[in-house]
Formats: structure tokens, C-alpha cells, sequence
């Protein structure tokens, strides 16, 4: 469909462009104008060649991530900022250059973290009795193309079993550099982590001990969960006929 | 022992090939090769109410090199695929390869960078048998075709008269893009 | 050995040819300067492909003697790219991906997938109650089978082919628990963002009632025949030994995090799915070793059969898939006579009299439900311990990103602390007693 309110048929026909209408009523997925542009989606199946004869070919759709949240974030929230930025502050930091910004989305509290500053703030969680996130369930990423200069996010879920709670930190690294220091010295747990996100997405964690691929081949080339690799898929015979991979198929973008 | 290749053609070679057929798919080890979810199944399989034992299976063997069946259970990996060859090519002979469930078979639903897309481009099948998991009804259904598969095998000048015949029979077959169907 | 050559092989004539009887010759000079050294370190590399290293998990060990000083692991070779997969089908297809990952807890796998895509949908409120109690039944069924496999297969690496046997034996029981309800004995796929598949089939209740009389009976039968073995508590004992803080450094959780004493369970500390309001314990023990954690899965299995059967008791008539037409698929499943699909009146009525529901039901399938822009993390205890979906939409049909955060993986990191120090017997125990699934650990 046109747009995101995944109505069955007809409003793609409405005139309304979703680029131009973010506050509309119908579109739940835009959350306002303050969330963050990370690409455009232009077109529906993924064809970018040739005539587009569906009707949908001069679709264009913003794909926009929920943007910074303001105080006050609600819930223990805000004792968990206020704990943090007081701990960061009696280190001699200023909390406004270690947090680019919080998000609260879906009742989950995200600090999107400078990357150099990574190490302390984690350190920082673990440590501080009013905190104490002590298990890190690893780190995640995500390769976001469209969002130039801060193409890779690297996403860590803390919990603390102590207070029962769960926040997450996200860092972003850009294409050209990917580099974000490793959190190995504060959480060991990441240490398997780390060298996966570094085998899938080609993220150098500095001061890892030992950066190496862990689950693909050792020779293996180039970062296969990475956007701009290719899904695979070798053509199967079947009575002549070729299988495209299925990244070569029909989509709906 | 190689004796039996040397056999000349005839009765006494039919008869021993029949002797033999039996005495090997009477007996059959297989090499424990166990990958993925159809590995679980195969070890039900082996475990009390589907009984492997009762075809002379139940001794999976650790070492390849007492085995002469491997029962490819589940998804190969580009990074197992090597290992997977070193313990075929570790297997004395004769030996048989099942590949057990569709990823091994054909990559399965995993057409994707990192599934070796069907066993086949490694080692020789002998039973694609399809399914995710197959059953382990399905796996002894398999193994039982097997069964008849070695006891239909030939000996010496009997294997290679079969052996040419395949042969011209793959030369004299026609290549799949001119293969008509219902599909085509 | 004939001590007077110094050739390294003596000839000897015979009637097929000359013989060559190869003897120590030089290499025992060789051997007696090795043997003097001090240096005695062997490299061994067990597996991956092992009938003792619970599936393609490849351990290099450092030994000394019987010591083992240093001990490593490979892994990755059941690499599955599942998680790129993934992001090439829609949200609903992805459970089938899912369920393959650790495919010894398939329904913990969807249903973590799927609490994660109704979280980033915001439906989390509208999730029919019989599914949300369905879903637990069938979690906690699931735990009963992942730990018999685990006793099952630790007891054959041991050698106990029995406990094996016994393991298996009261696996099929669940397995065909599994068949009756979804259809199918492993990779279900039933579990579904919205909802489930379908409903109960009839006389799904009474066999569950069944079988958990059968296994509390049963269950009696792994204490007699391994809790008070000597043999093997002489094999399990101290072994595989973690205490609590290296569970938390190495980021263990489970049963590994458990046996040490710490009773985190993700059902109390961060209920989902109504954990809160079932009546069940989390068992400890302080033993911080794999004995301690045999014994911690057999009483969980005991607690999984007491949530069982609350469940069956909470039943409700009623949906098992969410209200919302746009996201409810499938909706109409039945079983038909060519197997499952979609059920007779429901295929009368979007091809014999609405338009607007075929168009409604083609686009649903082919195309798939959007989901609105963001992230979300949605963790469930799974019999190995934190199991979590990190779930990223760009507000498409299909998700951006999929990370499974499994436990298997994690606690595998263990296995060094573990294993370093002691006999290379007691790594298989120590590894068994993880219970990775590689299917988990390398997707």
C-alpha cells in the first residue's frame, strides 16, 4: 500500500503523500515530525529499472526512526537518567557531550552514547550501587545506509538484576570509520559478541583481545549482514528453470 | 578384500554379489553426522520406540573410518563443508551418503551467503530424503531403500558393465533445458 | 625390536617380496628427548564434528597430560544466515526462520519473536488471553522437552546410554503433544505475531492431562536411576565448576546462572505472557556445578508440569488471534483433508461473496502487515537462559533487522572458565552441562 496505516485498498488512490502529510491522523507510523530521517523509500516492488507499470512507481515514503524524547521520560526513566548524568558529572563529564540524546519509544529507554565515551558510561552502569546493570546481553547492530555519516549502530541492552530494569545504549559509527572501543574490560559476556557483530557487519571494536571472525570462515570476504551485501543464493536447476536469489525477486519496498 | 572384484562374470559372481549385498545391508554403521534439527531426529530415530536396532543400525560410529553410511542431518554450512568432505573421504569403501531433510538435500528454505545449497556439491548421495525434520518413519523408509539399494549392487566385471551403462544412458539422456514437463 | 640395526626399517625376505618391519631405529632418540623436556603440551582439536561435543561445536584443547590448561572453542559451523534472512520475508514468515534456530525450544524462539514484532506493533494489549495461556502451555511443554534432551544426550556423552534411552523415551511423549497441536514434531512455526496459528484441536486438553500424570511418574524414574548414582555423581560432582561471579562476568544465565545460587528468572524479575500470575518456583542450588544443574533441570521440569497444568485450567473459550483484521493472519486455518489450510468457509466467503475480503486476504499474504518505524527488545527465560529478540522495522513489511541474543551462545563463553585446570573427561560434563544447541548458538 501507499502508506503505512496498512488500510486494505483504495487510500493509495487518496492523493495524499504521506512526505507532505506526516501529522495526518491515518498514518500511525510517523511519529510526529521530530523523528529521525534515515532514507527514502521511493517506489513499491523494488523496481528501479524500467517502466514502472503498477501505479505505484512515484511513491515516495520517508523512512523516519523515533527522534528524542524530552524530560520528563516517565517511570524510573528519569532516575536512571538523573543517576547517570549525576555519576558521568562526578567523573568530570558533561552529560550533554557523553548523550547525544535519549529516546523513550515503546516503553524501552534508549541513550544514544558518543562513541569514544562508550567505555565509561558502561563502566559507569555497572558500577554505581543506584544503577548496577550488571549483565549485558551482548551487542547488537544495525547497518543503516540512508543515515549518512552514521551508517552502523551498534546496540547494547543492559539489565540490571538487582532493579529489575533494562535500558539500552546505542552507538553509531560511520561507514568510512568503524570503530567503536570495545566494552570487553567492563562486560567479558561481549567479548563473543563483539566478534560477531565485527564477523557481520565489519565493526572494529578497539581494545577487543582478540578480533577475529567466529562464525564465518576465516577467509571469508567482506560482512555479509551488511545491507549492501547481497542475500546469496546460487540458481537452482529445476527442468531449465533459474531460482533468482530471493534479494533478486519481487519485493515490496 | 578386493577378492570379490576379481570374480569372472557369471553364477559364482551373481551368487556372491547376493552374499555380499546381504551380508552389507545386513550390517550397516553409520557415521554419526549430526548437524542441525534432523540430527534430533535422527537420534530418535536410534532411541527406544522407532528402534533403529531392528535393521541392524544402532551402533552410530564416532570414527569414520568405521563407517559406511553418513546420514547428512541437516544444513551445511560453507565452513562445514570442508570438514564434511574430510569425513567422507575418511570413510572406507564401499560407503553411502544419505542426505537427510530438504536443507541438506537442496539448502532448504536457507537460500542464502552462508548454506552450501545440497550436499551433492560435495559428496555423492545415494537417498535424498526430503522433509524438515523428516520423521523418523521417513528416515528408516530411507535408510530401508537403501537397504535394497546395496543388495542390488554389483561386483567386479558386473559393476562395471552397470557402471557403463549409466554412463551411456547419462550421454543419450537429454539436458534438462530441453526436458519437457508439465510445468514447461 | 632389533636394537643392533641402524637401519629404521629391517628387511626381511619373504615368499611375496622383500618386508620392511619398521622399528623404533632413530625416532627412539627422538622419543627419549621429548620425553625428557618438560614440555608435554599437546594440542587436541575435538570436532566439530564429535559424538561427544553436543553437535558441530569444535573445542581446541590445550592438555598437559590429562590437564587441560588452556581450552578454546570454534564455532560457526552451523552458520544459517537466518538473521538476513529474515529481513527478506515478512514479519510473518519470519517466525518460520525463527523456530529454526535453537531447534530444541522452537516455541520460545517464536514466541520471543513474536511478543518482540507485537511490541514494535503496540498490540501487547490486544493479544486474546487462550493465546497468551497457550502460549505459555506450550513454552513450558517445550522446557520439559529441551531439558530431556539435554539430560538425554548429557547422559550419553557420559556413556549412560540409558538415561538417554529414558530421555528420548519421554521426549516422543511431548513430541506427540506437539504433533496433535500444531501438526508437526519439530520447527512448529505456530506461535504468530497476533496470535497463534490455530486453536486447540479437540482432546488437546485431556492428552496434556494425560501425559503430565504420566510425567510426574516418569519423572521419578531419572531421580532412581542418576540423583543418587554414585558413578555418576562421580562423574558430575565439582565439575564444570562457575560460581556466581564468573556466571555474571561471562554474562551465564539459566540454569549455569541459577547454580550458583542466584534464583534470576526472567518469569519473576521481567514476567511476559502472564508469568506473574502463575504459581511456580525457581529452584537454586549453590553448588555452582553440572550436578547441581541435572538436579536444577529435573526440579524445573517438576515446576514446568505445575504451570502446565494451571494453564490447562485457566482455559477459556475464546480467539486465539488478535481482533485487528490488517495484522490477524492466518486467521481461518482448518484442517483439511490435503492437510492444513485455510478453512472451507472462510475460502467461500472471500471467493464467493466479498471482493474486499480477497483483496484484503491477498494482500495480507503476499504483502504482509507494515510495522511502524523502531526498535524493540523483547527477552524470555528459555530452558537455556535469556533469550532475546532485538527487533529493529524501518516501517515496512519486513523487518530491518533480527538479532537473537541466545543464550546458548553466551553461556558457551563459559566453558573455558570451566574447563581450564581440569581432566579432559570432565570437559565433555562441563560442556553437556551448558547444554548449548548449536542451532542457537550459530544461527
Amino acid at each position: 500500500m501507499s502508506d503505512p496505516d496498512k488500510s486494505t485498498h483504495g487510500t493509495g488512490a487518496n492523493g495524499v503523500n504521506p512526505d507532505k502529510d506526516l501529522n495526518a491522523q491515518n498514518l500511525p507510523g510517523q511519529r510526529g515530525d521530530q523523528g529521525e530521517v534515515i532514507g527514502v523509500r521511493r517506489g513499491m516492488f523494488g523496481a528501479n529499472n524500467g517502466g514502472d507499470t503498477s501505479g505505484y512507481g512515484g511513491l515516495v515514503r520517508t523512512v523516519r526512526l523515533p527522534g528524542a524524547t524530552s524530560r520528563p521520560y516517565g517511570g524510573w526513566f528519569d532516575e536512571v537518567a538523573d543517576e547517570l548524568e549525576g555519576a558521568l558529572e562526578e567523573q568530570g563529564l558533561v552529560p550533554e557531550n557523553v548523550i547525544e540524546k535519549t529516546v523513550v519509544d515503546r516503553g524501552e529507554l534508549t541513550f544514544h552514547i558518543e562513541r569514544e565515551y562508550l567505555p565509561v558510561v558502561a563502566k559507569t552502569l555497572r558500577d554505581d550501587p543506584a544503577l548496577r546493570f550488571e549483565l549485558c546481553t551482548g551487542v547488537s547492530a544495525v547497518h543503516f545506509p540512508g543515515d549518512k555519516g552514521r551508517e552502523l549502530h551498534a546496540v547494547y541492552h543492559l539489565r540490571s538484576i538487582t532493579h529489575t530494569r533494562l535500558i539500552r545504549l546505542e552507538v553509531s559509527a560511520p561507514d568510512g570509520d568503524p570503530h567503536i572501543p570495545s566494552v570487553v574490560s567492563v562486560y567479558p559476556t561481549n567479548d563473543w559478541h563483539e566478534r560477531e557483530v565485527y564477523d557481520f557487519f565489519g565493526l572494529i571494536f578497539d581494545g577487543h583481545p582478540a578480533l577475529t571472525r567466529i562464525m564465518m570462515p576465516d577467509d571469508w570476504q567482506g560482512f555479509p549482514q551488511r545491507k549492501d551485501y547481497p542475500l546469496g543464493g546460487i540458481p537452482v536447476e529445476y527442468k531449465g528453470a533459474q531460482i533468482p536469489a530471493p534479494d533478486q525477486r519481487r519485493s515490496y519496498s | 578384500m578386493g577378492l570379490e572384484e576379481k570374480l569372472p562374470s557369471g553364477f559364482l559372481l551373481s551368487t556372491v554379489e547376493q552374499a555380499a549385498g546381504w551380508v552389507r545391508k545386513s550390517s550397516v554403521f553409520p557415521a554419526t553426522f549430526g548437524l542441525a534439527c534432523c540430527a534430533i531426529e535422527m537420534m530418535t530415530t536410534g532411541a527406544g520406540r522407532y528402534d533403529l536396532a531392528r535393521f541392524g543400525m544402532e551402533v552410530f560410529r564416532g570414527s569414520p573410518r568405521q563407517a559406511d553410511l553418513m546420514i547428512v542431518a541437516g544444513r551445511v554450512s560453507q565452513k562445514m563443508a570442508p570438514v564434511l568432505r574430510q569425513v567422507y573421504d575418511q570413510m572406507p569403501n564401499p560407503k553411502w551418503v544419505i542426505s537427510m531433510g530438504v536443507c541438506a538435500s537442496t539448502g532448504g528454505m536457507f537460500n542464502n551467503y552462508a548454506i552450501v545449497q545440497g550436499v551433492d556439491h560435495i559428496v555423492p548421495v545415494d537417498i535424498y530424503l526430503p522433509g524438515c525434520p523428516p520423521r523418523p518413519e521417513m528416515l528408516m523408509d530411507a535408510i530401508l531403500k537403501l537397504h535394497e539399494k546395496i543388495q542390488g549392487s554389483k561386483l567386479g566385471v558386473n559393476a562395471e558393465e552397470a557402471a557403463r551403462e549409466a554412463e551411456e544412458a547419462a550421454l543419450k539422456a537429454l539436458p534438462t533445458i530441453e526436458l519437457k514437463g508439465l510445468l514447461r | 625390536m632389533s636394537t643392533s640395526s641402524t637401519s629404521h626399517a629391517t628387511p626381511r625376505e619373504t615368499t611375496e617380496g622383500t618386508v620392511y618391519t619398521v622399528t623404533g631405529g632413530d625416532w627412539d632418540e627422538v622419543v627419549e628427548a621429548a620425553a625428557k623436556t618438560d614440555d608435554e603440551r599437546i594440542v587436541v582439536n575435538m570436532g566439530p564434528q564429535h559424538p561427544s561435543t553436543h553437535g558441530v561445536l569444535r573445542l581446541i584443547l590445550e592438555i598437559d597430560g590429562e590437564t587441560v590448561t588452556e581450552a578454546r572453542c570454534g564455532i560457526g559451523y552451523l552458520h544459517t544466515g537466518i538473521e538476513k534472512n529474515l529481513e527478506y520475508r515478512t514479519w510473518t514468515q519470519g517466525t518460520t526462520f525463527v523456530t529454526r534456530m535453537d531447534y530444541l525450544t522452537p516455541f520460545f524462539n517464536e514466541t520471543a519473536y513474536c511478543l518482540a514484532v507485537e511490541k514494535l506493533l503496540g498490540i501487547q494489549d490486544d493479544i486474546p488471553d487462550r493465546a497468551t495461556i497457550i502460549r505459555v502451555l506450550l513454552m513450558e511443554l517445550n522446557r520439559l522437552s529441551s531439558h530431556l534432551v539435554c539430560i538425554a544426550t548429557g547422559g550419553m556423552e557420559l556413556g549412560a546410554t540409558t538415561i538417554m534411552i529414558y530421555g528420548f523415551r519421554d521426549r516422543e511423549l511431548v513430541l506427540d503433544i506437539y504433533e496433535l497441536i500444531t501438526g508437526l514434531r519439530m520447527n512448529h512455526a505456530f506461535v504468530r505475531p497476533g496470535g497463534l496459528a490455530q486453536d486447540l484441536p479437540p482432546g488437546a486438553v485431556d492428552q496434556v492431562r494425560a501425559f503430565v500424570k504420566k510425567m510426574r511418574k516418569n519423572l521419578t524414574e531419572y531421580d532412581k536411576l542418576a540423583t543418587g548414582n554414585p558413578v555418576f555423581k562421580g562423574r558430575m560432582q565439582g565439575i564444570g565448576y562457575l560460581d556466581l561471579a564468573g556466571c555474571l562476568a561471562t554474562g551465564a544465565t539459566g540454569p549455569v546462572l541459577r547454580s550458583a545460587g542466584l534464583p534470576h528468572d526472567l518469569r519473576k524479575s521481567d514476567p511476559y505472557c502472564g508469568y506473574e500470575t502463575y504459581d511456580f518456583e525457581v529452584p537454586t542450588t549453590d553448588t555452582c556445578d553440572a550436578y547441581g544443574r541435572f538436579l536444577l533441570r529435573l526440579e524445573e521440569m517438576r515446576q514446568s508440569l505445575r504451570i502446565v497444568e494451571q494453564c490447562l485450567d485457566r482455559l477459556e473459550p475464546g480467539p486465539v488471534m488478535v481482533g485487528d483484521k490488517k495484522i490477524a493472519w492466518p486467521a481461518q486455518l482448518a484442517l483439511g483433508p490435503d492437510g492444513l489450510g485455510n478453512s472451507l468457509d472462510h475460502i467461500k466467503k472471500i471467493m464467493g461473496t466479498s471482493m474486499e475480503a480477497l483483496i484484503h486476504h491477498f494482500k495480507l499474504v503476499t504483502e504482509g502487515f507494515r510495522v511502524p518505524p523502531g526498535q524493540a527488545y523483547v527477552a524470555v527465560e528459555s530452558p537455556k537462559g535469556e533469550l532475546g529478540v532485538h527487533a529493529v522495522s524501518d516501517g515496512g513489511t519486513r523487518p530491518y533487522r533480527v538479532h537473537f541474543r541466545d543464550p546458548s551462545f553466551t553461556n558457551l563463553q563459559a566453558m573455558a572458565a570451566m574447563c581450564e585446570g581440569g581432566q579432559v573427561a570432565d570437559v565433555i560434563v562441563a560442556v553437556a552441562s551448558i547444554d548449548p544447541v548449536m542451532g542457537g548458538v550459530d544461527r
